[in-house]
C-alpha cells in the first residue's frame, strides 16, 4: 500500500517540522511494515512545463506517424526565435491541437539519464520534448503522450507540482490483521493516534448529495445476508463518459501506484483508496432488472473483466440481473456491465461482503484484487453508504449527471463486546498498566468501552479482527509502545540438557565429519528416476513414495526412502564443478509409509476441536496420519580418498571406506556394529557389500556402487557408499562398564599368520581367535593378507597380531603358547584355518 | 712392581717423579684435546685413563713407597688423574654437541613441505548453527524439542489458529502429501513442535524447537523451499512480554556480542497475541552496522493454549522464531541462497572450524 504523504496529510494535521522519516517510524512503531520511502519523480531534472499544442503538421514522408507540432510554452520558455514557443518533433498521435501536454525543455533530463536537447531531426529542429507518463517514469502508460485535463494550468506554467513530481510516498506492507490500514483512513488514524491529533476522518463523515431526481434508482436485492450484510447501489444519471479525471486525481492515483482508467473508474479507486470500501461502477444501461446478490447456480459461468471465462461453483457469491451473473462478489466484475466511454447511467455498488467468502472465491478462482485483498482482511461494516455516497459525490462533481437516489439492503448490525479484565493488560506485559490508560488507549483505537473491573468493550466496525481480551490486549501494549516494557528474563526450571540421543547424533556427525566426509543437506524429493538409477527392483520397498500433491518438480514427487539419491546428486555435482575426488555424508529423515498407508495420502482425515485438547483417541488418529521418519546416515566416497603426495602413492577411496565409516559412526556412540557379506541389494556391487550389524539386526549397507549405478550417476569407478539407519544404532548404544583396573602386567606378543580359504570372511577367523584364546586375549588385529604361490590357489594367508595379558600375574612362555595354540585350534575347527608355516 | 720397602727412596721411583707425572699428564691433555671424534676419544681414554695408562700404572708404584713418601706422592698422582678425568669428560660433552649439531643438521627436513594427506571433512554452518543457538538455551535451562517433517495439519495449521481459510493454508504456499484434503503436509514452520510439546511435557515448558521447514517457493538465490528454522516457547505462570524482550536481548547478544541492540515493532501472528517482530543492530553487517529483520515473536494466543488443553488463565507463555537460512546470510555474507542447498563442499568446508 503506498500512501501519498500529501494526502495523508489531509487527514490529520501533523506538523510540517515532521519529516517522512519521522511519520514512517511513527507508522512502523504502529505496527506497519515500512517497505520504502519513494520520492515520485526523483530522478526528473531540469524544466518540465505544461504546454498548449498551437499547430500539428503531420510529415507523412517516413515510416511511421511522425509529426511536428508547435508548443506554447509560456513567454519564458519559448525559443529565442519563437518567443513563447517551441517546435518539437513527436512520434504519438494522441492528441490535438489544443491539448495541454507536458512538455521537457533541452537541459531536463529524464530518467534513466536521458537528456534532453535541442536537435535535429526528420528535418526539423526539436528543440524539447512532448512527455508520455512512460518517460517520465509516472506510470506505465506508453500508448500516448501525457495530454492534461483542459484547464489544467497555463502554458508554461511548471509541470512538477501539476504532475506530483516531488510527492514524498511511503510504501507499506499491512499484516492481515490490520486491513483497515489498506486505506488512507486507517493509516491517518494510526497516524492520528500516534501524535495524538485529531483525525477528520472521511469514512464517517456523510458528504451532502443533492437531492434525488430524475426517476427510480436501480433496484437491488440481497438473498445471502451472511456473505453480503450490506449492499448499497447509487445511481447515476446522464454522466458525461468524455469527463476526463481531474489532474490532481490522477496525480495521487499515480502516486499511490494506481493507473488512470476514466474518471468513473479512477473515482472509485480514489475513495476506494481513501476510505478502504471497494466500490464498482455497472453500466446500468446494461443491466436488466434489479441487482441481485446470491449464490451462483450449477453450471452458471461468468467471464470477469480480466477477460478470463469462470465456471462457478455454488459456493461463489454472484452479482447477478434478471440475465445472469455480473460479478464474482467482493472480487472482480464481469464484462459484459463494464463502463465504457458510452456509459451515461451508472449504478455504482458499495457493499460489505464476508471476508471468509470472498477469500474462498479469490482463493478457487486464484484470482486476487485490490477489492478482494481488502475483503479478505475485513473490510469496515458500515462504511458502505458513506464511501458510496463520496464516489457519487465526485462523480457528479466531475462528470455531470444526475442524482437517482441510493438503494440499500442491510442485515441488522451488532458489533459483538468483548469483555475485558482490566488488569490483564499489566499482566501481560509485566508493567503497570493504570486502568485510564487501558480505557484510553481503547478509545483511541475506536472503541466504545463501558468502565469496570471487567471492561465491556465494543470495538469499533472497522477492526473486525478484535474478538479476544489478548486483541485488546495488544491494542494497549502498542499504543503504549514496547519500548516502554523493560526486558527481565525468565527462569527456567531445571532443564535435563540435551537428551542422549541428541548427544549422540551431533557426536556421530562430528565422527563422521572427522572422518573426512563433508556434509550435504538435501532436499528430500525423489521420484522414479532417482529410483531407477539406482536400479531398485520394481519391487523394492524404497519404491513405495509419499506423495506430495503439488511438487516443488514433477521429476520428484516423492518423499525421500533413502538418502543415497540426494548425496549420489550432491557427489555428481561436486565432480561436475571439477573436484574429483569426494567424501560427503548426509543425516537426515527418511519418509515410510507405514503398512496398509497409502502413498496419496487418506481424504477424510480427523479434524478435532481447537477449543480444547484432543482426545487421545484423536491425537493418535492424527498421529497415525504420519509415515514412519526414523533418521538416517549416509555417506559416499568417490574418486581418491588421499591423495599422492611427497608421502606415496594416492589411495583410491572405495568400499571399505564405506564400510569403515559405519563403524566409525557406530564406535562414536558406542554401538556393537559388525559386519557380513550377506544378501546385497541395489544400489551395491553383489561382491563388494558389507550387511551393517547392530543387535543381529541389518541396520544398513556399505560398499561398491554396482556399475550400473555408477554408470547412471557417471560416477568414477569404485566409487562407494553407505546407508545407516541412526535409530537402530543409537538403542544399541551401550555404555562402558569396566571389568576391574587396567593390568600393569607384561603384555606377550605372539604372531599368528592362518591360511583360509578364499571365500572365508576375515570377520569369521578373528571372531574364532578371540573366542578360542579366552580371556587372556587382550586384543587380535589383523595386519597383513597374502594370497600367492605360498599359500596356493583357492587360498589366502590371514596375519594376526595377538596380545595377551593378565590381570594378576605374568604371563609364562607356556601359558601363552597355550592361550595361542587354542586360538588357532578354534580358527580351525571353526573355518578350517591353517597355521601357515 | 717394587717391593714396599720402609727404606726405600721415593725420589728413586721414576715413574712418581713429579716430572714423569707432569709429562704424563701433559701427553694425556695432549691427546684428549688432539681427539677429533668419540671414537678417537675413546682410544684417548683407554691409553691415558685406562687401567694401563701410565698415571695408572704410577698410581700402583705408591704402595711400594715408605709410608712418610706416600702421602705426597699419593695427592699427585690423584690430582693428575682427576685432571685427566675432567678433561676427557669435558671433551666428551664437547665432541657429543658437536656430533649432535651435525646430525640433527643432517636429518633437518623442509617442514614447509604441505602434508594434505588425510582429506578434511566438515559439519554443514546450518547444521552447526542450529547447535550453537540451542546451546545458548540449553544453558539457560531450556530443552530441545524435535518433531517430524511430515506434520499432521492439524498440528501444522489448525492448532496454531490459522483456521481453515487462512491463506497460507493452499497449495500456493504449503506442500500437501497426496491432496489438499488429506490432513498431512510438509510443516512450514517448526510451530507444530509447539503444540507437540505443550500436548507431551509437564508445565512449565521451556523449548528450543530447531529444524528443516517447507513452503512452496522457487529454488533461486533468495527463496529456498526447504529451509531451517528455530523456534521457541515459554509457557509458565506469569510470563510477559518483559520476559520476551529479555530472553531475546540475551539470545541476541549470545549470537551477536555484547554490544547487540534489539528493536520491537507490533505484527500479526495467528498463534501469538500481541504479535512482534524483532530487529537487531547488526554491527559486523556488511557495507556497514544496520538493522536486519531477525524474527517474529509474541505471548501465545491463548486459543492455542486452549487447542493443547493448556489453562490460559493459569498460564502464558511466549513464542518466537526465527531464519536459520537468513541468519547464516547476513552473518556470514552468503549471497546466494543455493549455496547453502547444493551441496558444493567448497562452500561447507569454508565453515569447519569453531567459530
Amino acid at each position: 500500500m503506498r500512501i501519498p504523504l500529501s494526502w495523508l496529510r489531509d487527514y490529520v494535521d501533523v506538523p510540517s517540522s515532521e519529516d517522512i522519516e519521522a511519520i514512517a517510524e511513527h507508522l512502523v512503531r504502529a505496527g506497519l511494515e515500512v517497505e520504502e520511502i519513494i520520492t515520485v519523480g526523483a530522478d526528473l531534472q531540469g524544466p518540465l512545463v505544461v504546454g498548449l499544442v498551437l499547430e500539428v503538421t503531420e510529415l507523412t514522408e517516413f515510416k511511421k506517424p511522425i509529426r511536428f507540432c508547435r508548443v506554447a510554452v509560456g513567454a519564458g520558455n519559448g525559443h529565442t526565435d519563437t518567443p513563447g514557443e517551441r517546435g518539437i518533433i513527436c512520434g504519438a498521435s494522441n492528441f490535438v491541437a489544443g491539448d495541454l501536454v507536458v512538455v521537457a525543455l533541452p537541459g531536463a533530463v529524464l530518467p534513466g539519464g536521458f537528456a534532453i536537447s535541442s536537435r535535429q531531426t526528420y528535418g526539423h529542429v526539436s528543440d524539447g520534448m512532448i512527455c508520455s507518463e512512460r518517460e517520465l517514469a509516472l506510470g506505465q502508460d506508453h500508448a500516448g503522450i501525457m495530454v492534461l485535463p483542459p484547464g489544467t494550468a497555463d502554458a508554461g506554467a511548471s509541470a512538477r507540482e501539476i504532475l506530483g513530481i516531488g510527492e514524498q510516498v511511503i510504501d507499506v506492507t499491512v499484516t492481515p490483521d490490520i486491513g483497515y490500514c489498506l486505506s488512507l483512513r486507517g493509516v491517518a488514524r494510526e497516524l492520528s493516534t500516534a501524535y495524538g491529533l485529531p483525525l477528520r476522518d472521511p469514512g464517517t463523515t456523510l458528504v451532502e448529495l443533492p437531492a434525488p431526481a430524475g426517476g427510480s434508482p436501480a433496484r437491488c436485492v440481497v438473498e445471502d445476508l451472511d456473505g453480503c450484510a450490506l449492499y448499497t447501489l447509487s445511481t447515476i444519471s446522464g454522466f458525461d463518459p468524455k469527463a476526463p479525471t481531474p489532474q490532481w486525481m490522477r496525480a495521487r492515483l499515480g502516486a499511490a501506484g494506481v493507473r488512470s482508467v476514466s474518471l468513473a473508474v479512477d473515482v472509485t479507486n480514489y475513495v476506494m483508496i481513501e476510505t478502504g470500501q471497494p466500490l464498482h461502477a455497472f453500466d446500468l444501461g446494461k443491466l436488466a432488472g434489479p441487482v441481485t446478490v446470491r449464490r451462483a447456480r450449477a453450471g452458471e459461468a461468468l467471464e470477469t473483466l480480466d477477460h478470463v471465462k469462470r465456471t462457478l461453483s455454488t459456493e461463489d457469491l454472484l452479482i447477478t440481473d434478471d440475465r445472469g451473473p455480473i460479478g464474482l462478489a467482493g472480487v472482480m466484475g464481469g464484462l459484459t456491465s463494464e463502463i465504457d466511454d458510452a456509459t451515461t447511467d451508472i449504478a455504482l455498488e458499495a457493499a460489505w461482503f464476508s471476508s471468509a467468502g470472498v477469500a474462498r472465491t479469490s482463493r478457487r478462482h486464484k484470482l486476487s484484487s485490490d477489492a478482494s485483498r481488502r475483503y479478505e482482511r475485513g473490510v469496515d461494516r458500515v462504511l458502505a453508504p458513506y464511501a458510496g455516497a463520496r464516489a457519487a459525490a465526485f462523480l457528479l462533481e466531475l462528470g455531470g449527471g444526475t442524482y437517482v437516489g441510493m438503494t440499500a439492503v442491510e442485515a441488522p448490525y451488532e458489533q459483538p463486546a468483548v469483555r475485558l479484565d482490566v488488569e490483564l493488560p499489566q499482566r501481560i506485559a509485566g508493567i503497570d498498566i493504570g486502568a485510564a490508560d487501558v480505557v484510553q488507549r481503547l478509545r483511541a483505537v475506536g472503541c466504545v468501552v463501558a468502565d469496570g473491573d471487567v471492561l465491556t468493550v465494543t470495538p469499533p466496525s472497522w477492526r473486525p479482527d478484535l474478538t479476544d481480551p489478548y486483541d485488546l490486549v495488544e491494542e494497549v501494549l502498542r499504543l503504549g509502545g514496547y519500548d516502554a516494557i523493560p526486558p527481565r528474563v525468565p527462569r527456567a526450571p531445571f532443564g535435563h540438557g540435551l537428551t542422549q540421543t541428541q548427544r549422540q547424533r551431533r557426536r556421530i556427525s562430528r565422527e563422521v565429519a572427522a572422518f573426512g566426509c563433508t556434509e550435504v543437506l538435501s532436499f528430500p524429493f525423489i521420484g522414479a528416476a532417482d529410483l531407477d538409477a539406482l536400479c531398485l527392483p520394481p519391487d523394492d520397498p524404497r519404491r513405495r513414495l509419499l506423495l506430495v500433491a503439488n511438487p516443488l518438480s514433477d521429476e520428484a514427487p516423492g518423499m525421500r526412502t533413502t538418502l543415497l539419491p540426494g548425496l549420489l546428486a550432491a557427489v555428481r555435482r561436486n565432480i561436475g564443478r571439477g573436484l574429483s575426488d569426494v567424501a560427503v555424508y548426509e543425516t537426515g529423515a527418511v519418509f515410510l509409509l507405514r503398512e496398509g498407508q497409502p502413498g496419496r495420502g487418506i481424504t477424510d482425515p480427523p479434524r478435532p476441536s481447537v477449543t480444547a485438547r484432543p482426545s487421545e483417541q484423536d491425537l493418535a488418529a492424527l498421529y497415525d496420519l504420519l509415515p514412519d521418519q526414523p533418521q538416517r546416515l549416509a555417506t559416499a566416497f568417490a574418486g581418491q580418498r588421499s591423495p599422492a603426495g611427497w608421502w606415496g602413492p594416492a589411495e583410491p577411496a572405495g568400499w571399505a571406506d564405506a564400510v569403515e565409516s559405519a563403524r566409525a559412526a557406530a564406535a562414536a556412540v558406542g554401538a556393537a556394529l559388525s559386519v557380513r557379506s550377506g544378501a546385497t541389494p541395489m544400489p551395491w556391487h553383489p561382491g563388494r557389500c558389507a550387511e551393517l550389524i547392530v543387535d543381529g539386526a541389518v541396520v544398513g549397507h556399505a560398499g561398491e556402487l554396482h556399475p550400473r549405478v555408477l554408470g547412471a550417476y557417471g560416477l568414477p569407478p569404485r566409487s562407494a557408499v553407505m546407508e545407516l539407519d541412526l535409530r537402530a544404532v543409537l538403542a544399541a548404544a551401550t555404555p562402558v562398564r569396566l571389568d576391574g583396573s587396567l593390568s600393569g602386567y607384561p603384555v606377550a606378543k605372539e604372531d599368528v599368520a592362518l591360511v583360509v580359504g578364499s571365500a572365508v570372511a576375515a570377520a569369521d577367523v578373528a571372531a574364532a581367535l578371540r573366542a578360542g584364546a579366552g580371556e587372556l586375549l587382550e586384543s587380535a588385529r589383523l595386519f597383513d593378507v597374502y594370497t600367492g604361490e605360498q599359500v596356493g590357489p583357492g587360498h589366502k594367508s590371514l596375519a594376526y597380531a595377538l596380545r595377551f595379558r593378565a590381570p594378576d600375574r605374568t604371563l609364562t612362555v607356556d601359558e601363552v603358547s597355550a592361550a595361542r595354540d587354542a586360538a588357532v585350534a578354534a580358527a580351525s575347527a571353526a573355518v578350517g584355518a591353517a597355521l601357515r608355516t | 712392581m717394587s717391593a714396599p720397602n720402609s727404606s726405600f727412596d721415593p725420589v728413586e721411583v721414576a715413574d712418581l717423579s713429579p716430572q714423569a707425572v707432569a709429562a704424563a699428564v701433559t701427553a694425556a691433555l695432549t691427546a684428549i684435546a688432539g681427539a677429533s671424534d668419540l671414537a678417537e676419544l675413546k682410544d684417548v681414554r683407554l691409553t691415558h685413563g685406562g687401567d694401563h695408562s701410565t698415571l695408572a700404572l704410577a698410581n700402583r708404584e705408591i704402595g711400594a713407597l715408605p709410608p712418610h713418601a706416600k702421602a705426597d706422592a699419593g695427592k699427585r698422582v690423584g690430582e693428575a688423574r682427576a685432571q685427566v678425568r675432567q678433561a676427557l669428560q669435558a671433551r666428551q660433552i664437547e665432541l657429543e654437541a658437536d656430533r649432535d649439531a651435525r646430525v640433527l643438521v643432517e636429518e633437518a627436513v623442509d617442514v614447509t613441505l604441505p602434508y594434505d594427506r588425510r582429506v578434511a571433512g566438515a559439519r554443514h554452518p546450518l547444521t552447526t548453527l542450529h547447535e550453537r543457538i540451542a546451546d545458548v538455551f540449553v544453558a539457560m535451562g531450556w530443552e530441545i524439542a524435535e518433531g517430524p517433517e511430515v506434520e499432521a495439519e492439524w498440528l501444522n495449521f489448525d492448532a496454531l489458529n490459522i483456521g481453515p481459510d487462512h491463506p497460507a493454508r493452499t497449495m500456493q504456499d504449503t506442500f500437501f502429501i497426496g491432496s489438499e484434503d488429506s490432513g498431512v503436509v510438509l510443516r512450514t514452520h517448526t510451530s507444530p513442535v509447539q503444540i507437540r510439546s505443550l500436548l507431551d511435557r509437564p508445565l512449565p515448558v521451556y523449548v528450543i524447537c530447531p529444524g528443516r521447514v517447507y513452503r512452496t517457493d522457487e529454488f533461486d538465490a533468495t527463496h529456498l523451499p526447504v529451509f531451517h528454522q528455530v523456534e521457541g516457547l515459554v509457557v509458565d505462570e506469569g510470563i510477559t512480554v518483559g520476559d520476551l524482550k529479555g530472553t531475546l536481548d540475551h539470545f541476541a547478544r549470545e549470537m551477536f556480542g555484547p554490544e547487540t541492540k534489539t528493536r520491537w515493532r507490533p505484527s500479526y501472528f495467528p498463534f501469538t497475541e500481541p504479535s512482534l517482530e524483532f530487529d537487531i543492530w547488526f554491527e559486523a553487517a556488511k557495507g556497514g552496522p544496520r538493522w536486519i529483520e531477525w524474527g517474529g515473536c509474541g505471548i501465545v494466543n491463548p486459543r492455542v493454549l486452549a487447542a493443547a488443553g493448556v489453562d490460559s488463565d493459569r498460564y502464558s507463555g511466549f513464542a518466537f522464531g526465527i531464519g536459520i537460512d537468513r541468519t547464516l546470510m547476513f552473518a556470514n555474507d552468503v549471497t546466494d541462497m543455493r549455496d547453502m542447498a547444493e551441496g558444493d563442499v567448497r562452500f561447507t568446508r569454508l565453515f569447519g572450524a569453531e567459530f
